[in-house]
């Protein structure tokens, strides 16, 4: 069986494409969705792309977090239907208020276009069920707004529920704990600054997003499977 | 006015970026320099307490981002405005 992955397209969005050829090129079945749509076609998981959604005005996300297909995106979330955001797509589920937090400006006010080393922290999301901890992923970020921060709470939260997914193993941006990437409670929503659909091959310097893929990939068809 | 500024905590390496260039033009005694954002905009309410609690809501919503900014509102009255043009013109 395929696996469908909707690619959800916002006014700005500019990795949709790099997306849906990672999605494809591992043999599984991606589309485009249109930001304006009110609903999902049936698609097994749904992908947040990087770029700059509704040009980041006011704040990356803050805008695109109104866009119509959000609503969907969030029920098919609440579901525990696979949402992966990635880089913008991050910063629009933590405006969505689909994941904690929020993303500011790197430290060091540095644009960022680079490949770096993460370090699997958890196990219990959609991106790494397939990966083991500690294991190291060399993926790049492309990013001026990547440097995560939360308030202590929230992440004490995130330790203690195991929902802290990726963490840099040379911190770039300032991030609060190294923080690359983090899921919700359920483990189903995943936000992540690096980009592992540029890092499915090996001209491009790296395959370790493959693995990252094929996790969501197994996910869905077991949660197809259950159903 | 809207004036969306960085909570007290929240690091803002703009700020932090202007200050450390300021020695270098001569301005020696300037500390804490925080940046932030100002927006402005006409809203149609009925009273003050209408307008108030309507941005209040916006700002919550969409114009800032809690967890990280605190936006500080400025409401002026667009009648005293015009009647304050007016009293120029007599």
């Amino acid at each position: 069986m395929t696996t469908s992955v909707g690619v959800v397209l916002f006014p700005g969005s500019n990795c949709e494409h790099d997306v849906v050829e990672a999605v494809k090129g591992l043999g599984e079945d991606a589309q485009l969705i249109w930001h304006g749509d009110q609903t999902l076609p049936p698609v097994d998981a749904v992908v947040l792309p990087g770029g700059f959604a509704h040009g980041d005005y006011l704040r990356p996300g803050a805008i695109a977090r109104f866009s119509p297909i959000m609503e969907s995106v969030a029920r098919f979330a609440s579901d525990g239907g696979p949402v992966v955001g990635i880089c913008n797509g991050f910063q629009v589920l933590t405006e969505a208020h689909l994941l904690p937090g929020a993303l500011q400006k790197n430290r060091g006010l540095t644009f960022l276009c680079m490949p770096v080393d993460l370090e699997v922290a958890s196990t219990r999301s959609v991106l790494t069920s397939g990966v083991h901890v500690g294991d190291r992923l060399r993926i790049p970020i492309n990013h001026f707004e990547g440097n995560y921060t939360c308030d202590h709470e929230t992440l004490a939260e995130l330790k203690g529920e195991d929902r802290i997914v990726l963490r840099y193993v040379d911190n770039p941006n300032g991030s609060v704990d190294d923080i690359a990437g983090i899921c919700n409670p359920t483990g189903n929503v995943v936000g992540l600054m690096p980009h592992p659909e540029r890092a499915c091959d090996a001209l491009l310097g790296s395959e370790d997003g493959k693995s990252l893929w094929r996790s969501l990939f197994t996910w869905a068809l077991d949660r197809a499977a259950a159903r | 006015m809207v004036e969306v500024s960085l909570r007290p905590g929240i690091a803002d390496p703009q700020g932090a970026t202007i200050e450390r260039a300021l020695p270098a033009l001569g301005f020696d005694s300037v500390h804490g320099v925080r940046t932030g954002k100002a927006i402005r905009f006409s809203i149609d309410a009925g009273d003050e307490i209408e307008a108030r609690t309507r941005v209040d809501e916006l700002c919550r919503r969409f114009l800032t981002n809690p967890v990280i900014e605190d936006a500080t509102v400025t409401l002026t009255s667009d009648s005293a405005i015009n009647g304050a043009a007016e009293g120029a013109m007599r």
